[in-house]
């Protein structure tokens, strides 16, 4: 067995633990956290089929933000775990069979003797020099440069929408309004009275 | 060497999971939510893996796009969620029913 296959066996067996112990364990801090693992480990085979610059986007991006947000939300909101929990070993038996029968199924359809080594031939080793950034810079530069102005409006969107749906105003605090500041006029802060002069008493 | 089918299998084992996770805690929005990530990593895995084994970019290309999207998807979802929690005090997906779907 090579040092790759090793490799791709640690990762893999570790990738599919922590996607076990994301769905069953009790506090979702925990789930989270697995969550990051499996990220990691799933990094390591992305790196394997080499694919350096998603892996790493994997882990900056996901580990990095997406994860941090649903931690952040998982604590910050205070939720009662057990009345969650309920249905769980109930639903357990379905859970484990559809699982199971997936798995089978797919395995089925993507086995060895379909997409084995003999089916698919292993790529040939790539050239010294062969960066994975560049190829892929220039596949969304070239020929998906729409499709990646569109992601950049998606994620626009996507601030929108976290922004308006999140905002709330809070009739209680001081806040400025640059537009009122910069659109007064002398006249609605002063005010001139006209009087007759006073005599000295 | 690895062959095609070890990363398709992993993918396959990881999708599966995260179904068993959405019949396992589908009153939990977070888990949820948790679980489609894993389900878009599963399919991601896929996608590194052909275009691996195939020689073509495009893969990764889907794979960054896929990326870009879930992360707009979280943020969305769990903005969504903050709201929900915000207005109802619970995030039980059995009390969502205001629709009455």
């Amino acid at each position: 067995m090579s040092f790759e296959k090793f490799l791709f066996y640690v990762f893999a067996a570790i990738l599919v633990f922590a996607a076990v112990m994301v769905i069953t364990r009790k506090n979702p801090v925990h789930s989270a956290l697995f969550l990051v693992l499996a990220f990691f480990n799933s990094a390591g085979l992305w790196m394997l089929a080499e694919a350096e610059f998603l892996a790493i986007a994997l882990v900056l991006v996901y580990v990095g933000a997406v994860m941090v947000l649903f931690l952040f939300v998982v604590m910050m909101l205070d939720i009662n775990i057990a009345e969650l929990r309920a249905g769980f070993v109930r639903n357990a038996p379905v859970a484990i069979l559809v699982a199971i029968a997936m798995v089978i199924e797919l395995v089925i359809v993507v086995g060895p003797q379909r997409f084995g080594l003999d089916e698919v031939a292993a790529p040939a080793a790539k050239p010294a020099g062969y960066s994975n950034t560049e190829e892929l810079g220039l596949a969304l530069f070239t020929q998906h440069l729409y499709a990646f102005e569109i992601a950049a409006v998606i994620l626009l969107v996507g601030i929108v929408a976290a922004i308006g749906l999140t905002m709330r105003r809070r009739p209680d605090t001081k806040s400025q309004d640059p537009s009122r500041q910069v659109t007064v006029k002398a006249k609605d802060r002063l005010r001139v009275i006209k009087m007759d002069a006073e005599e000295k008493a | 060497m690895i062959a095609l089918s070890d990363y398709l299998m992993v993918g396959a084992i990881l999708f599966s999971l995260s179904v068993a996770g959405i019949f396992l805690n589908r009153k939990n929005v977070i888990l949820l939510l948790m679980c489609i990530e894993l389900m878009l990593l599963a399919v991601n895995i896929n996608f590194i893996a052909f275009s691996y084994f195939l020689g073509d970019t495009a893969g990764q290309v889907f794979v960054f796009f896929i990326l870009t999207v879930a992360a707009a998807e979280a943020a969305i979802g769990l903005a969504i969620l903050v709201v929900l929690f915000r207005g109802r005090r619970t995030i039980n997906v059995a009390d969502m029913d205001t629709l009455k779907g």
